[in-house]
């Protein structure tokens, strides 16, 4: 039992700092630094630079990326330099759900068809779980996919697909049959978003933003090799999604990075005879929060260095998902409260980073952020629904 | 970076979960604790013999050359059974003191035997004015000839009753709070002018308050160097802390599920309490709080065995997570237990007792999450 890095491990750091020196193009990290919006071909153009390295897709097997696998140590050193220098977050849609699935249960024609596209950041993934009477009870989900012929005939509505407006495809939970057991009736469907009968209708959120959307289908022809694994295997799928994946859920890296600059940025703040970061109350609540974000840290891991031994990702990672998301707004919360009164200037994304904003130049993206970061603990599986996977999974209640 | 034990330390870890669940049951722990002596001395020689009083000792003290690690796996199957058997007093708080500060005259005559099973010890630190504050220290220790006359009063000190020798600090120099200038003595608890005071403790253990009045010690009794005490103390105390928090994260998992088995059973409305959402949500923050201290536990006594530069921030870290969580998980513990949880009959309200104490030894929240900021 040790903490120590490797000579390797160590190599490796020194590798990942002098790709990021050279391969992080300045004005995609300016825009960062400034928390200004990227455009999508600026995340399309890191993703591939960072895919062309070997550390885009790193959770895949390797036979489909071609490139060595990372350990787990490896793999959290690169997460937190990338955090440190501050690179855009991977769009996770194709890269992290959409291909985990068809590379464990498409066919080789699908494999063949999906992976390449979605490593080299070509073609664009979002999701279609939810609807709009379908939040936490995902399985209750009506959007029917009747099969005739070849083809499955597409009908009903999703709700909060993240970055449709941008997205090439869509897979989709739908349902090809009405069961007695609803989650039995439920297939998984990918669906080119260029089909006739697709509409995406921007839902604007409260920081203003346009990030999810409605996505409705009428009458959508899909061809049946579209569908992922067996008819009605569909809620089995989303289940292993939903445990897949959770290398980095949390997002600790990035977490670290900004409880660093909420310290830094609040020691210039003058308070009294001090500043802020001097008060004993603002600094209670900035201490607790790394001490708990520390926590977390080792909780994922120690739930990675025991999938490393065999160990699959269960309801632990829900952990990683309750903790994670509640730092993440907890962190964002304190950013406002730093702010006090230069909080409240709202701007538009597209103003963010312009001379037009008031107060401290850090200041415009931070309500949005807060604002935005509500959804955190409501999407993916809600904070609550988590709570009732480790209750059923590892409580056994 | 590694999270697996080594072949020696599953094996002890083994050892010590089976003795727990074996030899340990409810009835048993309860009667050594409310026995005169307050834990069983077979059981503490059967530790000696079975080589885990020394295991974390280094070799050249006569021990087995383990690590904290050793140390955490053992405190942490005591917590799971409530052990009252003084390890945590005896070889980590004033054991690995010796061990890392004792002369070699000190380790043959005090730690050997407490190694052996001879010999009790204990670490009296605190006094009715110093709270957590390892330097605040008023009693005086006067240099007269070869000897040093020793005078004052020493708080709560766990295992006094049993311990044949004490390693008390005293102030040789400077001011009540000064760093400098604190002395750590080896006592003798039949001294002349030494009077115990001895009681039971709410969580079913031993300790005592100490009166020292002109207790005259040799100065070969001193740990370490004259007025360099507090560095070694703090040092110590940072030990008792990672073992601690391991006997606390024990505690904190058979607190967890026993609420959870139990609100399997019990039936109101017709059907078991633990079919609740309220009480299901409840019992995951339990668990989780229990796995984010565990993982805190971890870290902490890693980074203090490698000597990080950061260890003991991550061990004020740690104490601060053990006291909050220790209290979340035995407070609901005994809300879930309903009227059950408060009676003396179940083992529940005893773990809550325990957690509770736990919170306060070597620093509460508050205190800790101060060391953490200012360190």
């Amino acid at each position: 039992m040790d903490l120590k890095f490797s000579e390797a491990d160590v190599t490796f750091r020194e590798e990942v700092i002098n790709f990021l020196e050279t391969e992080y193009p300045d004005d995609i990290k300016e825009k960062q630094d400034k928390r200004i919006p990227l455009e999508k071909d600026e995340i399309v153009r890191w993703q591939q630079i960072l895919n062309k390295k070997g550390w885009f897709a790193i959770n895949w097997p390797t036979e489909y990326t071609n490139h060595e696998e990372l350990s787990v140590t490896q793999k959290y050193i690169l997460q937190e330099e990338l955090a440190k220098a501050n690179t855009p977050t991977n769009i996770p849609f194709g890269v992290g759900m959409c291909a985990p699935v068809v590379y464990t249960f498409g066919t080789d024609e699908q494999k063949e068809k999906f992976l390449p596209s979605i490593l080299n950041s070509e073609v664009w993934w979002c999701q279609g779980y939810s609807e709009p009477g379908s939040g936490s009870d995902l399985a209750s989900l009506k959007t029917k996919a009747e099969l005739k012929g070849d083809k499955y005939i597409v009908n009903g509505a999703k709700t909060w697909t993240t970055l449709a407006q941008h997205a090439d495809w869509i897979f989709c939970l739908v349902r090809t049959e009405t069961t007695d057991i609803k989650q039995e009736g439920i297939s998984f469907l990918l669906i080119d978003m260029k089909t006739s009968g697709i509409e995406v209708k921007p839902i604007i959120t409260i920081d203003g933003s346009h990030e999810v959307n409605m996505v409705y289908f009428d009458n959508v022809e899909v061809p049946a090799e579209n569908l992922v694994g067996e008819q009605g295997q569909g809620w089995n799928i989303a289940k292993f999604l939903l445990a897949h994946e959770r290398s980095g859920i949390a997002g600790i890296a990035a977490l670290k990075r900004e409880l660093t600059r909420l310290k830094d940025l609040s020691s210039d703040i003058p308070l009294g005879e001090g500043t802020l970061l001097e008060d004993v109350q603002f600094r209670n609540k900035i201490e607790e929060t790394e001490i708990e974000l520390t926590a977390t840290e080792f909780t994922e891991l120690r739930t990675l260095a025991a999938m490393s031994q065999g160990g699959s990702p269960g309801a632990e990672s829900s952990i990683l998902k309750i903790k994670g998301t509640e730092l993440q707004q907890t962190i964002s919360e304190l950013f406002v409260e730093m702010l006090a009164y230069y909080a409240h200037p709202f701007y538009l994304e597209n103003e963010i980073g312009s001379n037009e904003t008031v107060g401290p130049d850090y200041a415009a993206p931070v309500m949005p952020h807060y604002l935005n970061y509500r959804k955190v603990t409501i999407y993916g599986g809600s904070n609550e629904i988590q709570r009732n996977v480790i209750s059923k999974a590892i409580l056994g209640l | 970076m590694d999270f697996t034990f080594n072949e020696e330390q599953t094996l002890i870890q083994d050892q010590v979960d089976q003795f727990v669940q074996k030899e340990y049951d409810w009835e048993t722990r309860q009667s050594l604790s409310n026995s005169d002596l307050g834990f069983g001395e077979a059981n503490w020689q059967k530790f000696a013999e079975l080589g885990w009083l020394g295991i974390s000792v280094s070799e050249e003290s006569g021990g087995f050359g383990g690590s904290a690690i050793e140390s955490m796996l053992i405190m942490e199957a005591f917590g799971k059974g409530l052990v009252v058997e003084p390890f945590l007093e005896t070889m980590i708080m004033a054991g690995s003191l010796i061990d890392d500060h004792g002369s070699d005259e000190q380790k043959s005559s005090v730690l050997e035997p407490a190694i052996s099973g001879e010999m009790h010890l204990a670490l009296a630190y605190a006094e009715p004015q110093s709270r957590f504050n390892l330097s605040d220290v008023v009693t005086e220790a006067k240099a007269e000839g070869e000897n040093y006359i020793l005078s004052g009063y020493k708080s709560v000190v766990m295992n006094g009753p049993s311990a044949n020798k004490i390693i008390i600090s005293a102030r040789t120099s400077g001011s009540q709070l000064d760093e400098n200038g604190i002395t750590l003595f080896i006592v003798d608890t039949d001294s002349n002018g030494l009077a115990k005071t001895n009681y039971k403790t709410v969580d079913g253990r031993r300790a005592s308050d100490l009166t020292l009045e002109n207790v005259s010690v040799s100065k070969d009794n001193i740990i370490g160097s004259l007025d360099s005490g507090f560095e070694i103390l703090d040092s110590a105390i940072d030990k008792a802390i990672l073992a601690i928090s391991a006997e606390a994260v024990g505690a904190m998992e058979v607190l967890y599920k026993t609420t959870v088995e139990y609100t399997k059973t019990r039936e109101q409305f017709g059907t078991s309490i633990g079919k609740f959402q309220v009480l299901q949500h409840r019992m995951v923050d339990m668990f989780m709080e229990y796995e984010q201290c565990k993982s805190l536990l971890y870290m902490a006594t890693m980074k203090h065995e490698e000597g990080a530069p950061d260890a003991k921030k991550a061990i004020s870290g740690l104490k601060y997570q053990v006291g909050k969580a220790g209290k979340f998980i035995g407070q609901q513990a005994v809300q879930l237990h309903g009227g059950m949880g408060v009676t003396d009959e179940l083992n529940v309200g005893h773990y809550f007792k325990r957690l509770t104490t736990v919170g306060t030894i070597f620093g509460n929240t508050d205190y800790h999450l101060k060391k953490y900021t200012s360190l």
